[in-house]
């Protein structure tokens, strides 16, 4: 119930920031801080995908369920530590299925203690979101966007820390 | 030293041909596929070429552990049953290195399949050589063959349908619509669609 509230609440802060045009939706604005976890449809989560803010940004698409993605998640969570105070913003999108978030994603959230922000996409037509993520992608997890402003690349692979490192520094400065 | 250099710069001029080719070189639609022969989980080989006498073959790389596989088994089945009286059988192939992937070795996959009475041939891509030519990144990854006298042409590349969780939900099946067209005699109207999956499973 609580849950929903939050959820509720969420909608309209966003269709709100919809409203006041050319205002900037940040990660900020939607934190959800006691333990739930933000949900988004590929429209709610597109507009993190695109932020003009002059930072770098790392996206990371995972779940909990795949193995190569969760192998990699410390050179992420290193990456987060090392660069958050010099303008690098890292995101977890993870794909964990509706149904498994406080049975499954929640609880790796805590044991791991994960520091970067974490939200969740659900969104049932992939074909489009996929496509819209980046026409490079076929779809399979890990996947990756490092973006600054308009410049930007998409990476389906998996990282370690000094490949993602190299990657990253492409994008500062 | 000279001879040395240019052998050198020659071989990874080779090298770097030989990797962008087989980068590039996946099946595209309309491409004509080459035979396979991998080993089913009931110890037979099976080839492609056995097909002789279908329509068309519809290929799904798929595996054990992957949870959107899972989700698509009983799809798969379903599939199967409808369509192989209409000329268009699956043939499932394992794509990943067991050694990498736990829960998708041969043992396992006999298991798998008689747990969820598999009514089609579950293949075995020992070596990982097959799906490379497919160009598949995923499990579950579907190509729908048509068959054209001794050919198979590459039809279809994508998902099942757009509804992986529910297949209740899913308002598009793709790869119905695509058999139906094929069987109409003509292109399927959306010939590539993507969908989240596993990657593929390959030593590093």
């Amino acid at each position: 119930m609580k849950f929903r509230l939050i959820l509720l609440v969420l909608a309209s802060t966003f269709i709100f920031s919809c409203n006041t045009k050319n205002k900037k939706v940040t990660s900020a604005d939607l934190k959800v801080t006691d333990g739930a976890i933000r949900i988004l449809n590929y429209d709610q989560l597109k507009p993190l995908l695109e932020q003009e803010d002059d930072k770098v940004h790392v996206v990371n698409f995972w779940a909990t369920w795949c193995k190569p993605c969760v192998e990699e998640l410390p050179a992420f969570e290193k990456l987060n530590e090392e660069y958050k105070d010099k303008n690098v913003e890292l995101l977890l999108v993870s794909l964990d299925f509706p149904n498994q978030i406080e049975s499954e994603l929640l609880p790796f959230i805590k044991e791991h203690q994960l520091k970067p922000e974490v939200v969740v996409l659900d969104d049932p037509d992939q074909d489009k979101w996929i496509n819209g993520i980046s026409t490079e992608w076929s779809g399979a997890i890990p996947a990756t966007i490092i973006y600054k402003n308009d410049k930007r690349a998409f990476y389906e692979q998996s990282f370690n820390y000094d490949l993602l490192n190299k990657e990253l520094q492409q994008f500062l400065n | 030293m000279k001879t040395f250099k240019s052998v050198f710069a020659l071989l990874v001029l080779l090298v770097s041909v030989a990797f962008t080719v087989k980068d590039e070189g996946a099946y595209k639609i309309g491409d004509k596929v080459d035979n396979f022969t991998l080993k089913n989980i009931d110890g037979k080989m099976v080839s492609l070429s056995d097909y002789n006498n279908v329509s068309g073959v519809v290929v799904i790389f798929t595996c054990n552990h992957c949870p959107y596989s899972k989700m698509y088994e009983d799809r798969i089945i379903a599939l199967d049953k409808t369509y192989k009286e209409m000329g268009f059988p699956v043939v499932a192939i394992n794509p990943n290195d067991p050694s990498v992937s736990q829960g998708d070795d041969y043992e396992s996959m006999k298991v798998r399949a008689k747990e969820k009475g598999f009514t089609f041939p579950y293949l075995f891509d020992d070596g990982q050589k097959v799906y490379p030519k497919f160009g598949a990144t995923k499990t579950p990854h579907t190509f729908i063959l048509k068959r054209k006298k001794k050919d198979f042409i590459l039809s279809y590349i994508g998902a099942i349908d757009n509804n992986a969780r529910d297949a209740s939900n899913a308002s598009v099946k793709y790869v119905e619509e695509a058999i139906l067209s094929l069987i109409d005699g003509d292109m399927p109207t959306k010939t590539q669609t993507k969908a989240i999956g596993c990657s593929i499973k390959t030593k590093k």
